[in-house]
């Protein structure tokens, strides 16, 4: 018998219609957790297992993905889920964000635009934004109920109280459609922005809370803030030193043991698609090109 | 008799054709009016549309009770199909079932008797799938809401012909709601509970 050892894209038919029921509902309730029968996956949880249920409920033969772990595509997280879904699914896959149909992501929003045709399925560690501040399900899921927010206005409100300003710099709360507050996974706060009135479908996967939810595509979005402290996405106050980007997220880098250090892009296909376009920062060894060349040549 | 044999079939690739239709109605769903195509086929019985026949094989299975309005319940070809191919169990009580198929919607229930969810669980609705004459012709519909950028106008023959004057209820029950998919033919349109219909021309 040469009968392949799993299904197509690893669920079982039975957990995708779940699973696929579930995202129905959440896109109907913008926001709203959705409880989904999260199965154990072939990865530990806080590996992704809530988005790559949701990628393997979608994924079609047709689809080009992308996978990206803190704006990466290289790092061991996202090659594996990659790997994960061409071995299991047989598609096609992408580190070009305007190339992929569904983008599966750890922690960001890729720098280019998304458009109409694109699903971005985001991996969630604790999708309750509540949950630090009321630990009970019962009580979360009611003041959910009673869109009773209040104490995580209470919340940003010490941060201010503190430091002067809101510190929360990942996982900013959110409120979706003017109605549920909602954590946008620890995606860093400068991400915010690009999932207000989004032309692409954003759903939100979460493995070990069993939780599906989603933001349609021209949703409104807006980061909670209060008047005299309004939302401010965080930056470095420094260009990419690859690419001399000035308006991407930038990881920070430790080149040596000597304090050395150097900020680049997080978003690794930004970079090297403004590398290859011809822009380049202060820490660029070489021109591109020049790089490109030795490549093929060596 | 019908016998299993003689019951239309389901669809031929089950896993790539659940997918593709699924994408059709997860599509419809996020862009409320758009018209989506469900391209797999597979036999549909009696009076179900080809549309409908997917999204049962798609979406349907013993997790999700089924209510039937009476054309449909009363015509055992569409309760043996349901029956053989999805197994989801047929209920009297439309406020406990998941999907609700209706294919008269001139005799369409107050949409009270379905499930609307709870505040708790907004989710635990039901969803309405009925079948209409026409998605691309007749009056025309002007649509707002989360997934439309702006308006989006959608062109359909409904009945009942009241059936956004009713799901204007859904404004003040937010987040519990009806969810409807409207199906003709091959063609799906979905409706979830946050969009609003702002004017209609004829």
């Amino acid at each position: 018998m040469n009968a392949p050892a799993y299904n197509f894209a690893y669920l079982d038919e039975q957990t995708k219609r779940m699973i696929r029921r579930a995202i129905l509902k959440a896109i109907a309730i913008p926001g709203y957790q959705v409880p989904f029968a999260s199965r154990e996956m072939p990865m530990p949880y806080g590996w992704g297992t809530g988005g790559v249920q949701v990628t393997a409920a979608i994924l079609g033969p047709q689809d080009v993905l992308k996978v990206i772990d803190q704006g990466s595509d290289d790092t061991t997280n996202a090659i594996s889920i990659r790997k994960f879904f061409a071995k299991t699914a047989g598609v096609a896959t992408t580190t070009a964000t305007d190339e992929a149909t569904v983008i599966q992501t750890r922690h960001r929003i890729p720098e280019t635009a998304l458009h109409a045709n694109q699903v971005l399925v985001y991996q969630v560690p604790i999708p309750e934004p509540l949950r630090f501040l009321e630990p009970r399900e019962t009580e979360t899921r009611r003041m959910h109920a009673l869109a009773e927010y209040g104490l995580m206005h209470v919340k940003l409100y010490e941060d201010i109280a503190r430091f002067g300003h809101i510190a929360t710099a990942y996982a900013y709360p959110v409120k979706v459609n003017a109605r549920y507050v909602m954590d946008p996974s620890p995606t860093p706060k400068f991400d915010n922005p690009k999932m207000d009135n989004c032309p692409a479908l954003q759903l939100f996967g979460a493995g070990r809370e069993k939780r599906i939810y989603a933001i349609p595509p021209y949703t409104q979005v807006v980061s909670l803030d209060f008047e005299d402290h309004p939302f401010e996405p965080y930056r470095f106050n420094a260009p990419c030193a690859l690419c001399g980007a000035e308006n991407s997220y930038l990881d920070e880098i430790v080149t040596d043991d000597k304090g050395g250090r150097m900020f680049v892009c997080s978003d690794t296909d930004y970079c090297e698609g403004r590398q290859a376009a011809g822009h380049h920062g202060s820490l660029s060894a070489a021109p591109y090109k020049e790089k490109a060349q030795e490549k093929s040549n060596g | 008799m019908t016998t299993i044999a003689e019951l239309p079939p389901g669809f031929a690739d089950k896993v790539l054709s659940a997918q593709s239709t699924f994408r059709s109605v997860m599509d419809a769903m996020a862009r409320p009016g758009s018209v989506q195509r469900i391209v797999p086929m597979a036999g549909a019985p009696g009076m179900m549309m080809r549309g409908t026949a997917a999204i049962a094989l798609t979406l349907f299975d013993h997790d999700t009770p089924l209510w039937l309005d009476a054309r449909m319940s009363e015509s055992s070809d569409v309760t043996k199909w349901l029956k053989f191919h999805t197994g989801a169990p047929v209920v009297q009580d439309s406020s406990i079932a998941a999907f609700a198929l209706v294919s008269d919607g001139g005799a369409l229930p107050p949409l009270e008797r379905f499930a609307l969810g709870s505040s708790e669980y907004p989710d635990r609705s039901t969803t309405v799938i009925i079948q209409v004459d026409s998605l691309t012709a007749g009056r025309s519909f002007e649509l707002r809401g989360p997934g439309i950028d702006g308006v989006a106008t959608l062109q359909a023959s409904i009945k009942p012909f009241d059936l956004f004057e009713r799901l204007r209820m859904n404004e003040a029950l937010f987040p519990r709601g009806i969810d409807v998919v409207l199906v003709a033919d091959d063609a799906v349109v979905a409706i979830p509970r946050t969009t609003r219909v702002v004017s209609k021309g004829s």
